[in-house]
Formats: structure tokens, sequence, C-alpha cells
């Protein structure tokens, strides 16, 4: 990939922006390192979905499984995992971290968390992306949601009661702070190998198998690799940010955190279609407002803020489902490089 | 969860009771699956929103209650109300949805779900309700297995529903318009039916037999505002097993997920019976795709 | 020396229909063989079977000597059989090049090809070169879905090209084109097959136009093989004409 000055410099200034954040507008340490993770989630989704067409309600597996390997290996590493959920994890007296212990588990705990994420994702992929369109859709609504239920009631990694990640030592200073860097790392390497991905023959691969798969099949693309394989690309970073979050919000609840279908489920479909689906910046832009949106009706609605995100999501869908990139399109498909061209002057063909 | 099935296979009347409150239970599902039937058959929408319809039709059954209204009188009153909510959704949103790609309808419903939802939970709050029917109990097999009578009411109520819906569908003029525009929509429309009210009012009925199928749910079980997702994959799951248009198979298929859903409470413990239900219906698609995969086709 | 693709006793049936009735043909290396037959005949069925996409109820069918009948269709597209469709199947919201660039022949390439860049350029030239073959080099950087459908059916064409098929089968190429742009299809054709060594099993309703191209030609009617010669042989072949005046 070559890049213009110009776009290099744009680059820098946002990963400065990214950055500086945290120590601009420190009140809002866990709602930025909030927002990377949802960069992630609408990113993850538009490679499956805008870009391959196969829309998946269920991509909270991912993060749910992720945030339940990365805080089983962080405490399994040291302690007794049923005896640490038993005792709902919190005791701080007993179930201790020092800084080296607690980075450690980090260490290993997010990794872990990227490959049973990529595993379950190649495991039930091979099979579920044999369905197509609004069967797909549902099939991993269900599968998303089963999992919810299985970890509700797994009394191993604590059942309904959710399990608690390690409690961080003193020296780590402000959690939301720490993990937001985590969090802004993890988008940025998100958007840069998708962003590479698209640059390949594989993104055109994606998006032939998105415009007429079975054409992408006579002309002898192996569809069921490729989509397998960027399915697993998806799972690996949801799977690294559901790590991250389980770690963020101190607490991972079966139902509302970690497999949270009808909140991040659905809401990273709407950052992907807010933005623009199938479009590399609009899930990006897509997810900072929708984030900014969600903690103005969370401050300024409260009582009524989901009904708000419910109407929201009515809303987009209904009336602006080309989202602002694909209304940028349609205003200005020179700006896409959509235009006729007769090129430099060529030698007529023999 | 071994010995629960050991328990099944050794006490024989625990395993009726289960089936037979299943069985019951079942023709409640094979309610919502016809109404959702109806809507994917005429207007191709997968309406995720089903439960919710159930759920609303709960709560006015529940209002009716603490109104000191007897909720039998819910699965005529809920009904009504519900058919003008399912009416006004339509007239409002739905119709910008039916002539698009069928994941802009899930997605247009599946937000109308959480909306409706959303509302509930915060006028009711989450609390669990069930209004009581005081109907007793009858028992069966010399007093070994008692079932509610409330059960047995709602079973027959259910059929007699449905039937009547059939009965609609196949003698009414209207039931006949519907028929014609789910067989072929623009046919129907040169012939001079007004396909777009006939939409809305599909998808009122939807939201009607949704409704007496809720005000059953809240006498015979409970309702709270998240009742609706489960309903909604049962009713999905019925109508893929069956098949559109396959009445009998929609019986047979919501009876026989009640009674399987009930076993699997029993041998897997309650706090699974979601996780099986969901389960279920991957297990269901999966395998159905699998068996067209080997005509070399696929689920569409 | 044996044809390039055989086709033995295929036998395809739908619920009670049977579409393809012991159908025996054969596709010489090199040639231009013709498929034609009245509607309902069971042409395109009988394509549809020989690329893969249904299994067949009996019979055999060989590509180089292989037997392909249990293979799925990318498994014989990557063999180097491709099949255009009737209703012109192109990836609409990508441009043409774009759309010419992931027909590049995959046969020579292993999975973690894909992952090179899109603007390769050998692939690039090549894309080019096809596409000012069918005349669409100054479209190449539009939205392959703003095309005309007779320019839909050209990129349908090149893409074909650029994958550098051995047997390339057509269904009906001509249909829906301007008259007058009929004959530099029918022109690229043979060059297709003169210049690129394409080998073309062709459906056609021209009568025209596949009694010009073609060199030998198989007639279908009711599901069975009716006929079987040179343009000169069916053309005067009394239960051909029948067939297609519909009398039985």
């Amino acid at each position: 990939m070559t890049f213009p000055p110009q776009k290099l410099i744009g680059y820098a200034a946002l990963v400065a922006f990214g950055l500086a954040a945290p120590f601009v507008f420190p009140n809002y340490h866990s709602q930025m390192a909030e927002l990377w993770l949802f960069v992630v989630f609408a990113l993850t989704w538009d490679l499956v979905g805008g870009q391959m067409g196969y829309n998946s309600f269920g991509n909270v597996l991912f993060i749910g499984v992720g945030a339940y390997a990365c805080a089983v290996a962080q405490v399994g590493l040291l302690y007794d995992i049923s005896n640490y959920t038993a005792s709902d994890g919190g005791d701080a007296t007993i179930y201790v971290f020092t800084v080296p212990q607690y980075l450690t588990g980090l260490a290993i705990g997010l990794p872990f968390a990227a490959l049973l994420a990529g595993l379950v994702a190649a495991f039930f992929g091979s099979v579920v992306l044999g369905m197509r369109g609004h069967y797909f859709a549902i099939c991993t609504l269900g599968l998303g949601v089963a999992a919810g239920q299985i970890a509700a009631g797994w009394e191993w990694i604590g059942a309904g009661s959710g399990m608690t990640p390690p409690n961080a030592p003193r020296g780590i200073g402000d959690l939301a702070q720490f993990f937001y860097f985590f969090s802004f790392v993890l988008a940025v390497a998100c958007f840069v190998v998708i962003r590479w991905l698209l640059s390949t023959r594989f993104g055109l691969a994606l998006n032939a198998i998105r415009d007429d798969e079975d054409k992408a099949e006579a002309m002898g693309l192996p569809t069921t690799r490729i989509k397998v394989t960027a399915w697993t690309f998806a799972a690996v970073f949801l799977g690294l940010s559901g790590g991250i979050l389980g770690n963020l919000k101190r607490f991972i609840d079966p139902i509302d955190v970690a497999f949270a279908g009808e909140t991040y489920g659905v809401w990273m479909v709407l950052m992907a279609i807010l933005g623009g689906k199938g479009t590399i910046w609009g899930p990006v832009i897509g997810a900072a407002i929708f984030q900014v949106l969600k903690e103005v009706f969370w401050t300024y609605l409260l009582g009524w803020q989901r009904v708000a995100l419910g109407l929201m999501i009515v809303l987009i869908v209904v009336f602006f489902p080309q989202g602002i990139l694909g209304w940028v399109r349609e205003k200005f498909p020179e700006m896409f490089g959509h235009r006729v061209d007769r090129g430099p002057a060529r030698e007529p063909a023999e | 969860m071994l010995d629960n099935l050991m328990i099944l296979i050794n006490a024989p009347v625990i395993t009726a009771d289960l089936v037979i409150n299943g069985l019951l239970v079942g023709a409640i599902f094979a309610l919502a699956a016809y109404g959702m039937a109806l809507v994917w058959g005429v207007m191709n929408i997968i309406n995720i929103a089903q439960g919710e319809f159930v759920m609303l039709g709960g709560y006015v059954t529940m209002i009716l209650f603490w109104n000191g209204i007897h909720p039998l009188f819910g699965v005529v009153v809920a009904p009504v109300i519900l058919y003008g909510v399912g009416w006004a959704l339509y007239r409002l949103v739905v119709f910008r949805v039916v002539d698009r790609d069928l994941f802009v309808s899930l997605l247009a419903t599946f937000g109308l779900s959480i909306l409706m939802q959303q509302l509930m939970n915060t006028a009711f709050t989450g609390d669990i309700w069930t209004a009581q029917s005081e109907l007793g109990t009858s028992l069966l097999f010399g007093g070994l297995v008692s079932i509610s009578n409330i059960k047995i009411a709602a079973f027959f109520l259910a059929i007699m529903l449905g039937g009547c819906l059939v009965a609609f569908l196949r003698y009414s003029r209207l039931g006949q318009a519907i028929r014609a525009t789910s067989q072929n929509a623009r046919a129907a429309r040169v012939l001079g039916v007004d396909t777009d009210k006939l939409y809305a009012i599909t998808f009122g009925l939807n939201a009607a037999i949704c409704g007496a199928a809720g005000a059953l749910v809240a006498m015979t079980y409970n309702i709270h505002p998240y009742i609706g997702l489960p309903y909604t994959i049962r009713a999905f799951m019925i109508v893929i097993v069956a098949g559109l248009g396959n009445l009998a198979g929609v019986v047979f298929a919501g009876l026989g997920l009640g009674a399987a859903e009930n076993i699997a409470g029993f041998v897997l413990g309650a706090e699974f019976q979601l996780a099986f239900v969901f389960g279920l219906l991957v297990v269901v698609l999966v395998w159905r795709n699998t068996r067209l995969a080997a005509k070399r086709q696929y689920l569409k | 020396m044996t044809a390039l693709l055989e086709i033995e006793n295929v036998s395809k049936s739908f619920g009670g229909v049977q579409a393809n009735k012991e159908i025996s043909l054969e596709v010489p290396e090199g040639a231009i063989v013709g498929l034609i037959g009245p509607n309902g005949s069971g042409k395109t069925t009988l394509f549809s079977s020989i690329v893969g996409q249904y299994p067949i109820d009996g019979g055999s069918i060989r590509f180089e000597s292989e037997e392909i009948s249990t293979l799925r269709v990318a498994q014989i597209a990557r063999l180097g059989m491709l099949r255009t469709f009737q209703q012109t199947r192109i990836y609409g919201q990508m441009t043409c090049m774009q759309n010419m660039v992931i027909s590049a022949s995959v046969r020579k390439r292993g999975f973690g090809e894909l992952f090179h860049g899109q603007h390769d350029p050998q692939v690039s030239k090549h894309a080019e070169e096809m596409l000012e073959f069918v005349g669409l080099y100054e479209k190449r950087l539009l939205r392959a879905g703003s095309l005309s459908f007779g320019q839909q059916k050209l990129l349908e064409f090149a893409m074909a090209l650029m994958n550098e098929p051995k047997l390339l089968m057509l269904d009906e190429p001509t249909a829906g084109i301007n008259p007058t742009l009929i004959n530099g299809l029918i022109d690229r054709l043979k060059r297709a097959n003169a210049q690129f060594g394409i080998t073309l099993f062709v459906i056609e309703h021209n009568m025209r136009v596949i009694m010009n191209l073609a060199q030998h030609i198989y007639c279908l009617a009711h599901g069975e093989l009716l006929a079987s010669g040179t343009p000169d042989k069916i053309r005067n072949d009394p239960n051909v004409i029948d067939a297609y005046l519909g009398a039985h």
C-alpha cells in the first residue's frame, strides 16, 4: 500500500489525538476506551457484513468468549477458578495480584482470548457460513444468545452471577486509563489489518461473494475458505476486545456484558450502517457518532435512554440505511473513483 | 444431568407430566408461529418483534387483572388492542421496509422489538407477573399427574383461535385476498387488490394473534419485558421445521417443541432451558442446510 | 484423441419432470460446438449439471478424461471449465476493473495468493487487454452495475476470458443484444477460440448466429438428444424443423 503525504499526516494526527485524549479529557476515560472498542466491533462486523454480505447478529459470541477466556486465564494462572467464582472473586484480601502478576495475566489472557475466539469462529464458521442472508443472521443470533444462556448456567465461570476479572493492583493506576491504551492500540491495529485486507485480492473476493456468491463459485473462488477466514479474522479481534471489555467494566455478566446480543450485538450493526456499510471509514465514523449519541442519551434522557436508543435504531434502518458514507458516495461518485476513463493513448489491439 | 435423565426413565409419571404440560404450552407456540408464517408468506417479512407482540398482549391482560377483571377477558381484549398496535406499526414503519432487502426488515423489526421491550421495561419495570385465573387443577392417571385447568383451557382456546384464523383466511373475501397476495402480489394488485391496505391488515392480524397468545401466556405462565425474543425464536423454528403454508406441520411442530423444551428443562436444569431453545434453533438450521447442501443447494 | 468434454447418458429430473434423459455428447478440444433446441428442451439444465450446479441422477461427465460429476461448481471451475449465465451475472457493486482482477485464474495460484495486492501489474495489464478486447476499456472504472445490459454481457465474457478457461460454456450469449452488435460478438467469440485457444460450447436460440459460429451442433427436444451434426445437416434435418415448429 502506498500512502500519499497528506494521508500520512492525517493518520498521524489521528493517532496523536488518540494518544493524547485521555489526558485532555480526564473524566471520560472509560467512555473513550469503550469508543475504541466500538470501532473494533463496527469494523469487524462490516468486514463480514458490509464487505462480504454476511450480516451477523451473533458476533457477540466472540466478545463473550474472549471476555471469559481472558478472565479465566488471568485468574487461573494463580488461583483455583471454581473457588474464585464461588466467592464472587471480589475478595481482594484473598485473591491478590501483584503488578507483575497482573500484567503477566493480561499478556497470557489476551492472546488466549484471541485464540479461543478464532477457534470458535473456525469451528462454527464452516457450517454456519453455509447459510445465506436472513438464515445466517438468525442462526448467528441463536448462537450468540445460546452462548449467553450457557454461560449464565455454567457454575465454573460464575453462572448467573457472572465473573469478576482480577482486581488490578494499586500500581496500575486508573484502570480506565490503563485499558484505554489497550483498546486504542487494538482499534488502530484492527483498522490497519482490515485496510490491508481490503487492498488485497482477498478484499475483492469478499465483495464478489457479497455481490453474487454463486457467480464467485462459478468463477472458481474457494468461497467457503474465504468466508471462514474472514469470520475468523473478525473473531480474533473481537476476542481481544472482549478480553479488554471485561477488564474495563470490572465485571463480566453473561447476558449484559459478555454475550450482550440486544445491546452490543445490535449496536455494532447500527454503527456500521450509520457510518456507511462496505467502506473502511464508515464503521469508524459510525462508532464515534453512536458512542457520543449513546452518552448523550444516558446523561440527558435517564430512564428513557434505552427507549431512545431503540427508536434511533428504527429511524436509522428505515430512513438512512445507506449511512453517511453511502450518502456521500451517491452524491459524489468520483470521490470513490467511479468515472469513465479513456486512459493514455493506446495502440489498437492488433 | 444424567441423573435427571434416569429419573425420567424410571419415573414415567414425571415424563408424562412434562410432556403433557409441554404439549399444552406448545399450542400457544404454534399460534405465534402461525402468525409469523402469515406475515412471512404475505409480505416476505420475518417479524423479530413477534415475541414482543405476545409480551404486550400479556401486559394488557395484566392490566385487566389489576383492575379486577378476570384475565380470560384478555383473550378478547388483547387481540383488539394489539390489532391496532400492529396496524399502526405497519403504517408508521413496516411499510417502508416491505419492498426492501430482507435483512433491512429483520433489522427494522429487531429495532421495534428493542423499542417495545424498553418501553415496557420503563413503564412496568422488570418485575415478573402472572394473572391468576383461579380455575383449579385436574388430576390425571388416578391422581399421579396434576395439570392446572387454565393450561387446558389455554390449549383449547389456542386451537380455537387458530382455527378461526384459518377459517377466516379460507372462506372470507378478505382472507382470500390475503392468500392471493401471498401467492402473487403483482397479480393481486392488477386485479384490484389494495396490497398496501392488505399488508396493514395482515400485520395487524398477526399482532392480534400474538396478543391472544400473550393473554394465554400471562395466565398460564408469567410475563416480563424480556420474554419476547424466545417466543420469536420459537415461532421462527416452528415455521422453518413445518414450512410455510403447512398448517398441520405448524401445530405438530409447536406441540413437539413445547414438550421437548419441558423435557430439556428438566434434564438439563431450568437455567438451561432457554439455552436449549436457542441451541435447538442453531441445530435445526444447520441440519436443514446440511441436507440441502447434499443437493448442492442452501437455505435461502 | 478423447474429447475435452464427454457426456454419457446423463439424466436429471426435478420432482416429476425429466429435464434431461440419457444425453450423450462430446466437445472436442479447440472446437466450437452448439446446443440448440426449443424452449424447455433441457439445454440450460444440461449446462448446469455439467458445471456441477446440480447433482445428476445418472450418467457420467468427463472433463479431460477425469470424472467430474461428483465435483462442486468451484472445483470444476478451477479445473478450467467456466460458464456464463443466461441472465448475465457480474459483481454489480465493484468496478469493471475489479470484476476483472478477481476473475483472474485461480488455477495456478494457491489460497495465499489471494492476499497479494489488487494492483499487480501483470494482472492489471491482462485485465485491460481483455476489457479492450470486448470494447469496455473506457468504462473500466465505472461500477459494473451501472453498465447497460449489453455491456454487462460483454463484461461477463471478458471476465470469463480473464480466467483463461480451457472450455467456456456460453448460455445464449447474444440474447438481449442489439442486433447491430451481434456480429461484433460473433467475431469476438471466434477470435477467443482461434487466438486464445478456448473451446466453446454454446447454447443459442439465434439460428443465424449458431450456424455461423459452430462447427458441430447438437439439438435437444423434450429432454432428449434429437440430432447431431454439422450446421448444414442440422439445418436440413426434418426432425429438428419439426421440433421447433411444434409437431410431435
